[in-house]
């Protein structure tokens, strides 16, 4: 499998995980919320300052259909991750391939 | 695991992003090892395939959830300084876009869930990896059982932040027992899908696991004729 391949396979499985599976994800409490409710680690949790945000709670404003709204939200995070992240590693890395470690 | 505002308080959670900060730094140096113009942008990709997985919350035990935290997987897929580069990026768009993880806590969960994470999931892989065969399948279980150890282990982590800086009075025993109980069950399924990744990338590009890399000397990893032009 060529390198260009493999990252559009696993780009496309990204966008499949968070833009459709991401539906089908469990909605219970996780470990930290369900240890924090039981034993009271949450008596002085604050409202997250961004929750009224556009993409607030992994949905987006407006969009009413549940699972839409959270397949555009998982699909807008996964460009939103890839953009910044390759962004940064591209800058950060050093010039050519496999060549010596020095800078 | 994402630590919401007003669990922690002030004094400690500025302590935490100091932590946070300096990890980055020194990620930001070691990372320009691991980064090429062929990795770099499958570094970006890990990072998204992380927070694709993180959305993914299965069940376990007692109305409990939990999910990827992806720290091991992103240091053996793309080496450990980058892994903690894509797990701040990760948590950082979680809390400023999808109002995940508190914008106070940030500090703390880059610190449990990128810092710790990879520093013991990396750790306990090359330890591993020591004491087990060159194969594909021992790379495929190093993989598996660091990051059984990874979950608890942030859990732990959390824990000893919260003995020092919680802002609600629990006793830390309780605590502990509690954090670190139900996340060594969700370190199963983070090890399940660590090790389903890894070594379904070992199985079609076994040159782009860098934690495997001058370990598996088999015929079809031929680098150095491949990097440059088909590859």
């Amino acid at each position: 499998m060529t390198t260009k391949r493999f990252f559009v396979v696993a780009l496309l499985v990204s966008l499949v995980l968070a833009g459709g599976v991401s539906y089908y994800a469990s909605s219970r409490p996780d470990g930290l919320e369900k240890v924090a409710a039981d034993k009271g680690l949450d008596a002085k949790e604050k409202d997250h300052a961004l929750k009224d945000s556009p993409l607030g709670d992994y949905g987006v404003k407006g969009v009413d259909n549940a699972r839409l709204s959270g397949g555009l939200a998982g699909v807008i995070g996964v460009g939103a991750v890839l953009a910044v992240s390759g962004g940064l590693f591209w800058a950060v890395r050093r010039r050519g391939t496999r060549t010596g470690a020095d800078a | 695991m994402h630590v919401p505002d007003g669990f922690i308080n002030a004094p400690v959670s500025v302590a935490a992003g100091v932590v946070a900060a300096g990890g980055v730094a020194v990620a930001l140096r070691g990372a320009r090892r691991e980064l090429d113009d062929r990795t770099a942008p499958l570094a970006g990709l890990t990072a998204a395939f992380v927070f694709a997985a993180q959305m993914l919350n299965f069940p376990v035990a007692a109305g409990t959830s939990g999910h990827l935290l992806g720290g091991t997987l992103a240091a053996i897929l793309v080496g450990p300084y980058t892994a903690v580069l894509c797990m701040a990026v990760v948590l950082g768009m979680q809390a400023l876009l999808f109002a995940d993880g508190g914008l106070s806590a940030l500090g703390v969960n880059i610190t449990i869930m990128g810092l710790v994470t990879v520093a013991v999931g990396y750790g306990v892989f090359r330890l591993l990896l020591r004491v087990l065969p060159a194969t594909r399948p021992a790379v495929t279980g190093a993989a598996f059982g660091a990051a059984l150890v990874s979950v608890p282990a942030a859990a732990a982590v959390f824990t000893l932040i919260y003995a020092i800086g919680g802002t609600a009075e629990v006793p830390i025993g309780t605590v502990a027992g509690a954090m670190i109980g139900v996340h060594v069950l969700i370190g199963i399924g983070e090890a399940l899908i660590t090790s389903l990744t890894v070594s379904s990338v070992l199985a079609v590009r076994p040159d782009l696991v860098h934690g495997a890399r001058g370990l598996l000397r088999k015929p079809e990893l031929r680098t150095r004729a491949a990097s440059g032009a088909g590859a």
